[in-house]
């Protein structure tokens, strides 16, 4: 068992530096990342925020409803809401759902194109395939998943506010003010960090499993769930270890 | 030319190839057969640089292309097409595209001239019109015409073909059999063809390499595999009542 981890984490750690070696062709190379920018990233703008705008309103309506002492003032909500997107939901919960959605689609991909000789035509015409398919996947996550994340935390306040004055459990001016207070830049740097190592493994650890397919349809569907758990225990145990490197 | 010299192979401590050595032509149709598990494949994958080989060389006009780095097999690689047994286009990509792709990433030419080159190539293999079809829309027969267009996009020195006829119904496979006798004579390529379909050897095989269990068991043309005495031979060429009536 310990074995095989390191036998898999070698495996990892080589594939992932032939994908970071010098891509063959500069002009392909931006053809393709623009089409993963498309592919993985505007994509995925829909769920994201559909997600973000729902989970907004619901923290927002929960913590009114929990919230009923005359001692806490009802700008909290709109603080805590805040907080909760910032630090928790929009970097981590999101990652977590497209490691799902982009890390099960990358590792049917590249595991397809193993499966049916792809990679190998890839390979004898002198083409570095591991460059080819997953630098452009790993960039294109890297640059645009903070760009998701940030529209992610705004949408969601956007979501709270709205579902508070339409319920009217709080008041707009509370809110807003809740959500201006004591405001710590460094949150989102925070939140922006966590964000682009959890974007790096969710597309290093996908497309790894993908490349490293063995097999034929069976495996592939395999290689694609095993990517998602992989991505998901990893994105929660990092979770843990940059907090405590960058908060406490 | 290619100079296949004492090469051997082992899977897993199972010896595959056990020391095999010939010499695939230039202008000719080379032609490897043997029964499944014969090794056929993994000969011409070691020749492609998909596997290294154990010990052994393999040469391409002289200059060693087995076991070196990858950066030093380059050159020869952009000398070299290959046509896998399904194909292998990439499914993202129209035909144009996947006949292209050689282009653009090795060549410095303008769209106009790789656009052109594209039709010439097509035209040879008769698909001209289909440009913009991609992959999922074709035939069977039509997948391994683009592939074969993709594999001399490059006017390669060298062509491999695994199991060029694999699926395909009796017509089509006599089609890409005449299609590959005649690249290999228009543009004096060295081809070398991986096949079970005897009619192929029959009809195109100047050359003919038969391997048993690992080993290279006779070589000889499409004429002397009729007449000869090789027992081992016979019993696979003549295996069925119809080729055995036939040779009566």
């Amino acid at each position: 068992m310990a074995l095989q981890l390191m036998q898999s984490v070698g495996e990892y750690v080589t594939v992932v530096s032939e994908a970071f070696k010098r891509p063959d062709k500069g002009s392909v190379f931006r053809r393709q990342l623009m089409s993963d920018f498309a592919a993985l990233g505007l994509e995925s703008f829909g769920i994201m925020a559909f997600i973000s705008i729902f989970m907004g309103a619901i923290i927002t309506i929960q913590m009114a409803y929990n919230i009923d002492s005359p001692f806490i003032p009802l700008y909290t909500i709109g603080f805590s809401a805040r907080q909760m997107m910032v630090l928790e939901f929009s970097p981590t919960i999101l990652s977590l759902i497209f490691a799902g959605k982009v890390g099960s689609r990358i590792a049917s991909e590249i595991g397809t194109m193993r499966v049916t000789e792809q990679i190998d035509a890839l390979k004898v015409m002198g083409v570095n395939p591991a460059n080819y398919l997953i630098l452009p996947k790993i960039t294109a996550a890297i640059i645009f998943n903070p760009v998701l994340i940030v529209f992610s935390i705004f949408l969601g306040l956007v979501g709270g506010w709205v579902a508070g004055s339409a319920t009217g459990l709080v008041p707009s001016d509370d809110f807003i003010l809740g959500m201006r207070s004591w405001f710590e830049p460094f949150t989102i740097t925070y939140a922006l960090i966590k964000t682009v190592v959890f974007a790096f493994i969710i597309t290093s650890v996908s497309a790894y499993k993908g490349y490293t397919v063995k097999g034929g349809s069976v495996e592939v569907g395999k290689a694609s769930t095993d990517a998602i758990v992989i991505s998901s225990i990893l994105i929660i145990v990092f979770d843990l270890i940059l907090t405590q490197m960058l908060l406490v | 030319m290619i100079t296949v010299n004492n090469i051997k192979k082992s899977f897993d401590g199972q010896q595959i190839l056990k020391g095999v050595s010939t010499v695939f032509e230039q202008g000719k149709t080379n032609m490897i057969i043997g029964q499944s598990g014969s090794g056929k494949t993994v000969l011409m994958k070691c020749c492609i640089g998909l596997f290294d080989v154990d010990s052994g060389t393999i040469e391409f006009n002289g200059r060693v292309f087995s076991n070196i780095k990858e950066k030093k097999r380059k050159h020869i690689r952009k000398e070299m097409g290959v046509l896998f047994q399904g194909g292998a286009l990439f499914d993202s990509l129209t035909v144009e595209e996947n006949v292209m792709f050689p282009l653009n990433m090795f060549t410095k030419m303008s769209l106009k001239e790789k656009l052109k080159r594209v039709d010439f190539v097509l035209e040879h293999v008769n698909l001209r019109g289909a440009n913009k079809k991609y992959p999922a829309e074709l035939s069977g027969g039509m997948i391994k015409r683009v592939a074969i267009a993709r594999a001399i996009s490059m006017i390669p020195k060298y062509l491999f073909a695994d199991e060029p006829n694999s699926g395909l119904d009796p017509k089509t496979a006599e089609l890409i059999d005449k299609l590959l006798y005649e690249l290999t004579k228009e543009f004096n390529m060295t081809t070398v063809i991986n096949t079970h379909d005897m009619n192929s050897v029959l009809q195109i095989g100047e050359k003919v390499s038969f391997l048993r269990e690992g080993m290279l068991w006779w070589e000889g043309n499409n004429k002397e595999i009729l007449t000869t005495d090789n027992e081992e031979l016979n019993e696979f060429v003549f295996s069925t009542e119809l080729t055995r009536r036939l040779k009566k």
